[in-house]
C-alpha cells in the first residue's frame, strides 16, 4: 500500500501514481526530520479518533502526519496536558466487557438476536487468539483477514448465509504513512450478509438514555474501527459497502451490570474521519510553507521547540482543552496576543468577524474606525459600550 | 448569545478580572441554603463516593462510602444524607400563607434551597434520586425507610430544575456566570475554581493568572462530582486498599475531606458573593412559584404519593414541555424588566429601546374599529439613540410601568411614536416631558396553559390512556452494583 495514502479511499486516489510516490518520499523525510530522531508515536483508535477534533488546524496536522509525541512536546514546553483515566474507570471497562465477552461471547449473542433482532441462524464464533509482541501482531492481522474473507465469502455466496463473530480481531490502518494498528475491545460480527462492528462500553444506558458526551465519543472511536474495516475489504478487493455504518453498542443498563445493545449510526463522525485522514495526505502543503531545517527534536531547549512549534500555524479554540494535548500550550500563545478564540465560539460569532479584544474594545470605544465589513457589529459595540458605561460602571465590581 | 455578555468578556481580558453582566441578583437566595457537594467512584454511573453538604459554613458534614463497590455502603451513605438533608428539606414546611384567587390554597413561607457546584452534580442528584426513589423499606432487598423519601425529594429538585427561573436546585457555576462575565470561554467557567479566580481574584494578581493557578488538581480539587484521575491512582486507590485490609474508613475520610473541603469554601464565598447583589424585582414572583411546588411535594408525598415514574406519561410530558417553555419566555423576559444591563442586549439589538419623551399628545382619542364612542389612546413621542428595530403596528410594553401596552405608530431618525393602549385610567399611565421611558417587546407572559388532555384522555396517537405507574417489585429491587 502506497505511502502517506488514505486507506482505499476514492478520495485520496487523486494523483497519478508516480507523482504520488515522488512527493511521498520527500514528504517523509520531511516529517522523520521533524521527529528529529525520535520513534514515531504508536497511535491507537482513539488518537487516531481525535484527529478529527480540530480539522483546522495546521500545527495538529504537521505533528500528527510526523508521529510527534504531542503529550512530549507538550511536557517539554513547559505546558503538560491535564489528561488522564482514572484507574477505577479503566477497571470498571475491563471487567464489563470481561462480562459481556464471558463463555465465548454468550452474552453478546443473546443480545445481537434479541435486543437488536439481526436475523442470526447460528453463528459460528471465531477468536484471534491475542499475543503479545510486534511480531505476533503481523500473524493476529493476516489471521483476522482470512477470517473475515471467508465470512464475506459466505455472506456473498448464500446471500446472508450463518453468521460469524470475530473476538480479538486485528485492524489496520495506514495513518500519515504509519500503519497503526487497532486492537479492539471489539468485534466484528457479519449477519444478514452486513458486518458490523461491535464496541463495548462500560457508561450505563439509564431508562434508555446514556450521557450525550460519551456516545459522541464511542461514535468517534467507533467509526474508527468501521473505517479500517471497510479499509480492509478494499484491500482484499471485497465490497466495502458490506460493512455497516451501524455500529453495535454494548454498555450496562441503569444501574446493573447487564448489557443491553444499542444501534448507532456513525455516518457523520466517517465522514469527519475520512476529510481529516486525507488532509493528512495532502501535508505537502502545508510542509511547502515551513522553512528546510525545521525539527521539533526534543533535544533543543525549550524556548527553541516554542520557536519551531509557532511557524506552524495553530488554530485554538477552548474546545482543543479536551482534545488535544498542546492546547495549554496554543491557549498561552493565543492569549498573548489578544486573541478573541480563547473566549470561545459564542462570543467569537456574537462579535462576528472580530479577531482580537484590542479591535473589540477599541471599536466600541471609538478609538478605532471600523472596516466596511465590520460597520455593523461596530455600532452594535459601540452602542452597547455606551450602554454598558452608563449601567455598569455605576456598580462596584465585587471586590 | 449575547452581544453584551460577549464585549463583557473581552473588557475581563483587558481589565484582569471578571466584569459584572447584572446590576441584580436573579435568583433566590435563601438566608441558609443547604450546600451539598457529592463526589462519585470514577467510572460508575451513580456509586457515590462521598460528600460533604450543609446550611453552616462552620460545620460541614462529611460523608464517605469506604468502599464505594459495595453496596451495603451505598445504602448506608445514602440513609447518613437522608439524615442530614431530609430535616433540612422537610424543616421549610412550617407556616403558611393563603394565595387569595379562584384558586384559593395554602403555601409554604418557605423552601428548600440546594446549592451544588455545576451541572455535573446537578445530573447526578437525578441519578442518587433515580437510584434510590424505588427502593423499599422492605421485601428482599430492604433499606432504611429514610432513603426511598430522599430519593423522591432528589428527584423533585432535579425536576425543578427543568424549569427556567428555579431556585430549588442552583448549580453554583451557572448562578455566577448569569452575573459576571470572565476572560475565559463558557467552557472553562464551568470550573468554579478558575471562575471565582476571574471574579475576585487575589490582590496583586489578574484573573488570568489566578485562574491558571487554580487550574491544579493539586491546589484546587475539581469540584465534583468527578475526582481527579491522578488523586484516584496516588490517594484514593491506597486508601480504598487500606479500608479492605484493615477495615478502618480514615484514610478515604481524609483523603476526601482534602479533596471536598477547598470546594467548599469556595461555594461560600460564592454564596456571599452573590449576596452581595441586590435581589431583582421579579425573583420573589419566581421563588413563590418554587414554594408553591414546594407545597403540593410536601402534600403529595404526606399522602404516600407514589415515586415517579422512569419516564413521563405522554399527557403529562406535553403539559409539562408547555410549562417549560412559558417558564423560559417570562424568565427571559422578567430578567430584562428587573435589569437595565440585561435590557441593554434587547436595545442592542433593537427589541427595545430607551429614551426621553419629548412630547406627549394626552389628549387623543381614537375610535376603534366596531365602535361607537372615541376612547383614549394617548401618543408618546420618545428620542431614542437606540437601534430599533420595531415596524409600526408592532406590539410593545412599558419596562416602568409593567404590562402596560402600547404599539408603534412611527420610528424615523431617532424618534419613535408610541400608542399608549391601557392602564390609562385618569391619565394616570401616561409619562411626561422629560422622563426617561424604555419600550420592549418583550412580553411577561403569564398566559394560562391550553388545556391538555388529562392521563386518562390521552389519544392514542400517543400511546392511549396510561396505566397508572406502580412501582414493580423489580424497581425495588433493582441491582446498584
Ligand atoms: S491545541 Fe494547538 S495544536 Fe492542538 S488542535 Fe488546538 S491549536 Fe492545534
Amino acid at each position: 500500500m502506497g505511502f502517506l495514502t488514505g486507506p482505499h479511499d476514492p478520495a485520496v486516489r487523486t494523483d497519478s501514481r508516480n507523482d504520488r510516490e515522488d512527493r511521498v518520499s520527500t514528504s517523509t523525510e520531511r516529517l522523520d526530520a521533524l521527529r528529529g530522531g525520535a520513534a514515531p508515536v504508536d497511535h491507537n483508535a482513539r488518537t487516531v479518533a481525535a484527529l478529527a477534533g480540530n480539522p483546522g488546524c495546521d500545527r495538529r496536522a504537521v505533528l500528527d502526519a510526523a508521529g510527534i509525541s504531542k503529550r512530549d512536546t507538550a511536557v517539554h514546553l513547559g505546558h503538560p496536558a491535564p489528561f488522564g483515566q482514572s484507574p477505577f474507570a479503566l477497571a470498571r471497562a475491563r471487567s464489563f466487557e470481561e462480562l459481556v465477552k464471558a463463555d465465548r461471547c454468550a452474552h453478546l449473542l443473546r443480545l445481537l438476536r434479541e435486543t437488536l433482532g439481526l436475523p442470526i441462524p447460528a453463528i459460528a464464533y471465531v477468536d484471534v487468539p491475542q499475543a503479545g509482541g510486534q511480531a505476533t501482531r503481523e500473524l493476529r492481522h493476516a489471521r483476522t483477514r482470512k477470517e473475515l474473507r471467508l465470512a464475506a465469502e459466505s455472506a456473498v455466496r448464500d446471500g446472508s448465509g450463518d453468521g460469524t463473530l470475530v473476538d480479538h480481531p486485528l485492524l489496520t490502518l495506514p495513518v500519515a504513512g504509519h500503519e497503526v494498528y487497532l486492537d479492539p475491545a471489539v468485534l466484528a460480527v457479519q449477519a444478514g450478509g452486513r458486518f458490523h462492528i461491535v464496541e463495548i462500553k462500560s457508561f450505563a444506558v439509564i431508562d434508555g438514555a446514556a450521557d450525550s458526551a460519551q456516545v459522541a465519543a464511542a461514535s468517534r472511536l467507533s467509526a474508527v474501527y468501521v473505517y479500517a474495516l471497510k479499509a480492509m475489504f478494499a484491500a482484499e478487493g471485497i465490497d466495502p459497502g458490506l460493512v455497516s455504518h451501524e455500529v453495535v453498542l454494548v454498555c450496562p443498563k441503569d444501574f446493573a451490570n447487564h448489557p443491553t445493545a444499542t444501534l448507532l449510526d456513525v455516518r457523520l463522525q466517517l465522514a469527519a474521519l475520512r476529510r481529516q485522514l486525507s488532509r493528512l495526505t495532502r501535508i505537502d502543503r502545508i510542509l511547502d510553507r515551513l522553512p528546510s531545517d525545521l525539527t521539533f527534536s526534543l533535544e533543543q531547549s525549550p524556548a527553541e521547540l516554542a520557536r519551531a512549534v509557532r511557524t506552524v500555524e495553530a488554530r485554538y479554540a477552548p474546545e482543543c482543552l479536551s482534545t488535544c494535548e498542546m492546547a495549554y500550550f496554543c491557549r498561552s500563545d493565543a492569549r498573548g496576543c489578544g486573541s478573541l478564540e480563547v473566549l470561545g465560539r459564542v462570543t467569537r460569532d456574537d462579535l462576528g468577524g472580530l479577531d482580537s479584544v484590542d479591535a473589540v474594545l477599541d471599536l466600541a470605544a471609538g478609538d478605532r474606525r471600523a472596516s466596511s465589513e465590520h460597520a455593523e457589529i461596530a455600532e452594535q459595540l459601540h452602542h452597547v459600550h455606551a450602554i454598558y458605561r452608563a449601567h455598569a460602571t455605576a456598580e462596584a465590581v465585587v471586590a | 448569545m449575547s452581544v453584551v455578555t460577549s464585549y463583557a468578556r473581552a473588557l475581563a481580558v483587558r481589565e484582569g478580572r471578571a466584569q459584572p453582566i447584572a446590576t441584580v441578583r436573579h435568583l433566590h437566595l435563601a438566608a441558609d441554603p443547604l450546600v451539598f457537594i457529592p463526589l462519585r467512584l470514577a467510572g460508575e454511573a451513580a456509586a457515590p463516593l462521598g460528600a460533604m453538604v450543609g446550611n453552616d459554613p462552620a460545620r460541614p458534614h462529611l460523608l464517605v462510602v469506604p468502599q464505594p463497590r459495595n453496596r451495603d455502603l451505598r445504602f448506608a451513605f445514602m440513609a447518613e444524607l437522608a439524615r442530614i438533608m431530609l430535616p433540612y428539606i422537610e424543616g421549610r414546611a412550617a407556616a403558611t400563607e393563603t394565595v387569595p384567587g379562584k384558586n384559593e390554597r395554602e403555601r409554604y413561607l418557605d423552601a428548600p434551597q440546594v446549592i451544588v457546584p455545576g451541572r455535573g452534580a446537578v445530573e447526578f442528584v437525578r441519578l442518587l434520586g433515580r437510584s434510590t426513589r424505588f427502593r423499599r423499606p422492605d421485601g428482599p432487598y430492604p433499606v432504611d425507610p429514610a432513603v426511598p423519601v430522599l430519593g423522591q425529594w432528589l428527584t423533585y429538585l432535579y425536576e425543578r430544575t427543568e424549569f427556567a427561573g428555579s431556585s430549588a436546585l442552583v448549580p453554583m457555576t451557572e448562578a455566577l456566570s448569569l452575573h459576571w462575565a470572565t476572560g475565559q470561554s463558557p467552557m472553562e467557567d464551568a470550573n468554579l475554581a478558575t471562575l471565582l479566580a476571574w471574579v475576585c481574584p487575589p490582590p496583586g494578581r489578574t484573573g488570568q493568572e489566578a485562574a491558571a493557578a487554580a487550574e491544579d488538581p493539586v491546589l484546587w480539587p475539581p469540584a465534583g462530582p468527578d475526582t481527579d484521575p491522578g488523586f484516584d491512582a496516588r490517594v484514593l486507590r491506597p486508601a480504598i486498599d487500606a479500608y479492605d485490609a484493615s477495615g478502618s474508613p480514615e484514610p478515604v475520610r481524609e483523603a476526601l475531606r482534602g479533596q471536598l473541603e477547598p470546594t467548599w469554601r469556595l461555594m461560600w464565598r460564592a454564596v456571599e458573593l452573590l449576596r452581595g447583589l441586590p435581589e431583582a424585582a421579579s425573583v420573589g414572583e419566581r421563588w413563590a412559584m418554587d414554594r408553591d411546588r414546594y407545597t403540593r411535594e410536601v402534600a403529595r408525598l404526606a399522602e404516600g404519593g407514589p415515586p415517579r415514574g422512569r419516564r413521563d406519561r405522554a399527557g403529562s410530558a406535553a403539559a409539562r414541555l408547555w410549562d417549560m417553555e412559558s417558564a423560559r419566555q417570562s424568565y427571559d423576559a422578567q430578567r430584562a424588566y428587573d435589569d437595565p444591563l440585561v435590557m441593554a442586549e434587547h436595545r442592542a439589538t433593537g427589541k427595545a429601546f430607551a429614551g426621553e419623551v419629548v412630547h406627549v399628545d394626552r389628549e387623543r382619542t381614537i375610535l376603534l374599529p366596531g365602535g361607537k364612542k372615541p376612547v383614549s389612546r394617548p401618543l408618546v413621542t420618545v428620542r431614542t439613540a437606540d437601534p430599533v428595530r420595531l415596524a409600526p403596528g408592532k406590539k410593545v410594553f412599558s419596562a416602568h410601568r409593567r404590562r402596560q401596552s402600547g404599539e408603534i405608530v412611527e420610528s424615523d431618525g431617532g424618534l419613535v411614536v408610541v400608542q399608549l393602549n391601557d392602564q390609562l385610567a385618569k391619565g394616570a399611565g401616561v409619562p411626561g416631558v422629560g422622563d426617561a421611558v424604555c419600550f420592549t417587546e418583550l412580553d411577561l407572559g403569564g398566559r394560562i396553559r391550553p388545556g391538555f388532555p388529562a392521563a386518562e384522555e390521552t389519544p392514542w396517537t400517543h400511546g392511549g390512556p396510561p396505566a397508572a405507574y406502580e412501582p414493580t417489585d423489580e424497581d425495588a429491587e433493582e441491582d446498584w452494583s
